[in-house]
């Protein structure tokens, strides 16, 4: 009865990502989506809490919102996985339930 | 629509600096018709909606937060706020308004609707549902 | 599957509408059956048909008009909150002595039961919000 997490705040701005991460259980996945994927670079101070809930499930970050903000896929973090918009939906499918962290 | 499925509103979001909080409660109201199993998660910033004493004279905005106090009659009993989240903004449950509803099944007793609970059994409970809003 | 999605910041400010529109559109193209659209907050102003974005920008308006068109997608903006925020359709505008309604094609007005109804009838529920 795994959840899907989707986190759409920078990091460096709001805890969004920190509060989903310290409510995620194992199986579970998050996905960073428009301005959550600024805590999907490698380098950050972000990296710790993505590490963090790579450990307990998968992380993914939206490919179109990375390419709009200059973030290409060898700057991310290793084990943060792309995803397009079908893939995003087939993490909506393969979980029980959508969680958005607004 | 025969079916019951587990309803949890996220609450993430301080009252007032923000029309989420507001609009999520007439969610609530609305939603307590369709009597299906619901939950209120309060943590972050959201457990200022239930801060006791809010005054919105001065600010000229709606005061909305004693409406939590009705929803005990539409079935809504279900308050759970994080005790982390709580603590990191210096607040305890003391600092909340009561919120109680009656138990019909024991002559009417009044009982309280919030129920602190840990960021683990909060992490739980999300696990638990059906659909999950927040706004 | 059956996917219900909510919207609930208007266009432009937020990227929820577009990234709502994007994932509505791929699940459609997946062969998934949208139950509802909902727009919720400031949401409801995707679906004014008054809004005149410059040429070289995307029209959000028009693109869910359009898609809710080609895909009969019941597209649904909460009545309380779009009276809030100036939203309306002709027989709102009457009942309100207003002297102008600006609901967009394809957007039909209606209560808060429709998004609870939204989440007991559909498989999954996504929120795009900010």
């Amino acid at each position: 009865m795994s959840t899907l997490h989707t986190v759409n705040k920078s990091p460096f701005e709001r805890n969004a990502l920190t509060s989903c991460t310290g409510h995620l259980l194992a199986g579970d996945a998050v996905l960073m989506i428009e301005d959550g994927v600024l805590g999907a670079r490698t380098g950050s101070s972000a990296v710790a809490v993505v590490q963090a809930a790579l450990e307990s499930g998968s992380v993914y970050a939206l490919a179109p919102d990375c390419a709009a903000r200059g973030i290409k896929p060898d700057d991310l973090i290793e084990g943060v996985q792309l995803v397009d918009y079908a893939g995003f939906v087939d993490l909506v499918a393969q979980h029980q339930r959508t969680v958005a962290w607004l | 629509m025969a079916q019951k499925k587990k309803f949890l509103y996220l609450n993430r979001k301080a009252p007032h600096g923000t029309i989420y909080a507001l609009e999520s409660l007439e969610v609530v109201l609305i939603g307590a018709a369709f009597e299906q199993d619901v939950s209120l998660a309060f943590l972050d910033d959201g457990v200022f909606q239930l801060m006791a004493g809010q005054d919105t004279t001065a600010a000229g905005m709606k005061n909305f937060s004693r409406t939590f106090k009705a929803l005990g009659d539409y079935d809504v009993r279900k308050f759970y706020v994080e005790r982390e989240s709580l603590a990191e903004r210096g607040l305890t449950v003391e600092d909340l308004m009561p919120i109680t509803y009656e138990d019909e099944n024991e002559d009417y007793a009044e009982k309280p609707s919030i129920h602190l609970v840990g960021r683990a059994e909060l992490a739980a409970i999300i696990a638990d549902q059906d659909v999950v809003l927040s706004f | 599957m059956q996917l219900a999605i909510v919207v609930n910041e208007g266009p432009y400010t937020h990227q929820a509408s577009d990234t709502a529109y994007h994932f509505t559109k791929a699940a459609l193209e997946k062969g998934h059956g949208i139950t509802r659209v909902f727009f919720y907050h400031d949401g409801v102003n995707n679906g004014t048909r008054l809004t005149v974005p410059p040429q070289d920008d995307r029209n959000l308006q028009k693109l869910w008009s359009e898609l809710g068109e080609k895909h009969g997608l019941d597209m649904v903006v909460c009545i309380a909150a779009a009276q809030r925020r100036g939203i309306l359709d002709a027989d709102e505008a009457r009942r309100h002595g207003k002297d102008a309604s600006n609901i967009a094609a394809g957007f039909r007005i209606s209560g808060l039961g429709q998004l609870i109804e939204a989440g007991i009838e559909a498989d999954r529920l996504v929120v795009f919000g900010d």
